[in-house]
């Protein structure tokens, strides 16, 4: 199965990627732009009983995938 | 004493820590390898600036679970001395050694200049023999050095007397044109709660002598000797 991993910039913290491209798309004239996050996206192979394979994920993302301190995630398994 | 300076894949100006405290300071230091499990028989740690891992991920972040880190936590439970400079202060955020994180600077610039330090505590075993009410002039150079943590974590730094340095103007004071990377509350290094972890953006290892121009830097590395030579003396006694 196939893991699909966002991580995105917690909303308190400066983004200052995210705040430069939403100037560039201003710049180019799209209109009513309310924020925009840059984040990572991450895909995982990965085979094992689906549950198991969950939980292990998850703590992967809490330890290194993403830092609590500044991100968060999202985690699909397909 | 005896120093144990780590090297990751893609470290720099481990080699200047090394030569600031063998031949300017006189001590022993040698460099340890990141796959190393022990750090020998050493009384400080430091861990350099540079790109360990290429930066994946996150600066600092693949970096921490290197074998030589687990003998970082260790040798930093215990009580002994650690200073990050520049990807080593990242590196111990990601480690859990240190709160907060250094995220991209607000201006997405790389910023390579000399900036203004002012002593945040001089309680702390970094900065204990910096003479009072001194500026220091020192380096940074780096592409994330922007400090980050939430509102409650900086009361408590702050309540604990845990900052260790703030960017300031030439003449002291803080601002807005001094920050140069949007850290908050323009905090530019910290310790942690037990006062044995530090860490800082700016480079004192490359400020530590005067033919470099600038030798502010040196006090940082004073400090941590006396502090080191006072707990000696306290073990002796």
């Amino acid at each position: 199965m196939k893991a699909k991993i966002t991580v995105t910039p917690k909303k308190a913290v400066l983004d200052p990627q995210g705040k430069a491209v939403q100037n560039a798309l201003e710049q180019m004239g799209y209109k009513g732009l309310r924020g925009v996050h840059v984040g990572k996206y991450l895909e995982i192979e990965v085979e094992g009983d689906r549950e198991t394979v969950k939980a292990q994920l998850e703590e992967a993302c809490r330890k290194l995938l993403s830092n609590p301190v500044i991100e968060d995630f999202h985690l699909v398994l397909e | 004493m005896n120093f144990a300076v780590l090297q990751f894949p893609a470290s720099n100006c481990d080699q200047d820590a090394i030569h600031v405290l063998k031949n300017v300071l006189g001590h022993s230091a040698r460099l340890v390898w990141h796959k190393d499990q022990s750090l020998g028989a050493v009384d400080g740690v430091i861990v350099p600036g540079g790109f360990s891992y290429g930066d994946y991920l996150r600066t600092g972040a693949i970096a921490r679970f290197s074998p030589i880190m687990q003998a970082v936590q260790q040798f930093a439970a215990n009580g002994g001395l650690v200073l990050g400079i520049c990807n080593g202060f990242q590196i111990l955020c990601e480690a859990g050694l240190l709160p907060g994180a250094l995220i991209r600077n607000r201006s997405l610039q790389f910023r390579c200049e000399n900036v203004f330090l002012k002593p945040g505590s001089s309680h702390t075993p970094f900065t204990r023999s910096i003479p009072e009410g001194a500026l220091l002039r020192i380096p940074i150079a780096h592409g994330e050095g922007c400090f980050y943590a939430d509102d409650a974590t900086l009361d408590q730094i702050e309540r604990e007397d845990r900052v260790l340095f703030r960017y300031v103007d030439a003449q002291g004071n803080r601002s807005e044109e001094s920050n140069p990377n949007g850290s908050v509350r323009n905090i530019a290094g910290i310790c942690n709660t037990a006062r044995n972890v530090g860490g800082m953006m700016p480079h004192p290892e490359r400020a530590s002598e005067p033919i470099l121009g600038m030798a502010d830097g040196r006090w940082i590395f004073e400090s941590i000797l006396a502090e080191l030579a006072e707990r000696q003396k306290s073990r002796a006694a």
